[in-house]
């Protein structure tokens, strides 16, 4: 791993970084790396069944009222104005 | 003034109903408490303006006969559980300005039986970390010594519990955030079966691992708080009903079955502190004075558990944490464009541990690295599923100790993050198993003078919570002998 993997990483995951904190997010990536890297040595030696079962769980499609209104949006939101939410332009 | 330390939930109780003293009494005490200690400590981030009032109402149900065994009883809540009208803020300066919106389901069962929500404790950002040290809001000190970590990520839970700022509290437990910090407190910190507690309402982590836990001065109170949060709920759609088991030692009032405890001896040992060893044997010497019998068993992926563990949980993370973009809530930084905006954001807000697990996790899920970390953990996982199978079926529970030692000191581990992951040596491989484990105070060392408390954890299998209440209970029995 290089800096170039940092950076990388860090813009798939859209955080902005210092120089500082590439360089000690590097040496600790390798750090870590190296240590959970130790899983590779477990071969599956037997077939192991898991016990529980995956499923979907599913509720009935009903109307229901929540407890929900406009402001509990705006209010949270970080830029409005004339009652409509703010956001930058995507196109 | 009450007797706060040695009050229980029962007691509580009893002097509700007799008289002794009222519900507004009680919470006026625990803010006395707060008053006089939370500066020092910083166990609490907010207390909440309401709790008289919550009182108040308390008191009302009393006084109208519909009083249930929680009413008035003041309870803490870890940071990342959302009570509406209230800030949350999970540790994190990305949600310093967050009020929760809705009332998190365990919030809910609180209010309904009518229990006092004090405030919220400090927790690490997110509740990714053992010692609170990285939470936004400053370290949790630990009551026991204030040169020392309260442990985390509930440190701040647990410590509240410790220097008496709530009866009991919640916390969440993702690889060990509810019993590591019990163990360094001196307090009883219960990890339920993964499915067991709903989870709405719970600001995520790890999702495969996450659950609600309870933490009190004692197993009776750790259990009265899981009855009430226990059970499926339809807003959480990996919740569980237990099932009914049987009780092994009363067994249909017969004769008494003596439990049979595992103990993993080739995990004991390495890296741990000498008196905490020894703490440790005497332990298991307790447990056979009362008849029960300890058989040395194998586990032999478990020493797996906590690199697979740093796997599978970054890669959770960098899913889950991916919400938190300034756009809708919490806090925003400006920036040229949309892109920016983001960056900026998540660049300000998280601090370096939650930086450290994004990039983690975007990393084992990438392709190219997927198959060598991500599915390779995956299939280690079932690997530790299928040790403790095996192991259960020769033993009821298992015995480990809580941690390696006692608290350590403020700054020790706070660059290292390897030797701060191998905090969960013990707790991490419940929470991969998704097995119900309760750390329980067994005794204390002296540390330059002062007094710091050790762990035991029990492990039972799935759903067998009420097999760490019975067998705890009666470890706190025999504790002191």
């Amino acid at each position: 791993m290089n800096i170039k993997d940092v950076e990388n990483l860090a813009k798939l995951a859209r955080i902005e970084l210092s120089e500082k904190e590439k360089n000690s997010l590097l040496a600790d990536m390798e750090n870590i790396l190296g240590y959970v890297k130790q899983i590779e040595l477990v071969t599956r030696t037997e077939n192991i069944k898991p016990e529980y079962k995956l499923c979907n769980v599913w509720r009935e499609d009903k109307f229901k009222s929540q407890d929900f209104s406009p402001e509990l949006v705006k209010n949270q939101f970080p830029d409005s104005q004339d009652g409509f939410l703010k956001v930058k332009k995507i196109l | 003034m009450l007797d706060l330390k040695n009050l229980t939930i029962e007691k509580a109780h009893q002097s509700f109903l007799n008289g002794e003293f009222t519900c507004q009494k009680l919470a006026g005490e625990y803010l006395r408490v707060i008053k006089e200690k939370n500066k020092e400590l910083n166990v609490y981030l907010e207390v909440f303006k309401d709790v008289m009032e919550q009182a108040k109402k308390a008191d009302k149900r009393f006084a109208d006969g519909s009083a249930v065994l929680m009413t008035g009883i003041p309870v803490a809540i870890k940071d990342n559980i959302l009570f509406k009208g209230h800030k949350v803020s999970a540790g994190s300066k990305i949600l310093e300005n967050y009020t929760a919106t809705y009332d998190s389901t365990v919030v809910k069962q609180l209010k309904e039986a009518g229990a006092v929500i004090i405030g919220r404790t400090n927790m690490d950002e997110f509740a990714m970390g053992v010692s609170t040290e990285n939470s936004a809001y400053g370290v949790t000190k630990n009551p026991h010594d204030p040169k020392r970590v309260s442990g985390g990520s509930s440190g701040g839970s647990t410590a509240c519990v410790a220097m008496n700022g709530a009866l009991v509290a919640l916390g969440s437990d993702t690889g060990g955030s509810c019993r590591q910090p019990a163990s360094f407190c001196g307090v009883v910190g219960l990890k339920p079966t993964y499915g067991s507690v709903s989870r709405n309402g719970l600001i995520a982590m790890g999702s495969s691992l996450d659950v609600i836990g309870a933490i009190g001065k004692n197993i009776s109170d750790v259990e009265v708080i899981f009855n009430l949060i226990k059970g499926r709920d339809e807003m959480d759609s990996t919740s569980v009903n237990l099932r009914e088991g049987q009780s092994f030692v009363k067994n249909e009032g017969q004769s008494f079955t003596a439990p049979i405890i595992g103990v993993p001896r080739h995990l004991i040992g390495e890296g741990m502190d000498h008196e905490a060893l020894l703490n440790f044997e005497e332990t298991v010497e307790k447990f056979k004075s009362i008849g029960y019998a300890i058989l040395n068993i194998e586990l032999p992926y478990v020493k797996y558990s906590v690199p697979s563990y740093y796997v599978i949980t970054p890669a959770e993370i960098s899913a889950n944490l991916a919400r938190f973009d300034g756009i809708r809530y919490g806090i925003h930084k400006d920036g040229e464009n949309l892109e920016d905006d983001y960056l900026r954001t998540k660049g300000y807000g998280f601090g370096p541990e939650v930086k450290r697990r994004i990039l983690l996790g975007t990393y084992v899920l990438s392709h190219g690295y997927y198959d060598a970390y991500y599915s390779k953990a995956t299939m280690v996982r079932e690997l530790i599923v299928n040790d403790y199978k095996k192991a259960f079926s020769k033993v009821h529970l298992v015995l480990t100790p809580t941690t390696t030692g006692p608290a350590f000191k403020i700054g020790e581990k706070i660059n290292d993050p390897v030797k701060a992951y191998l905090e969960d040596i013990f707790t991490g491989p419940a929470n991969m198993a998704g097995l119900p484990a309760i750390s329980i105070p067994s005794g204390f060392v002296q540390r330059e003078g002062e007094k710091l408390p050790l762990g035991i954890q029990l492990i039972a299998p799935h759903q067998r919570e009420d097999l760490l209440f019975e067998v705890g209970k009666e470890f706190e029995k025999i504790r002191e002998k």
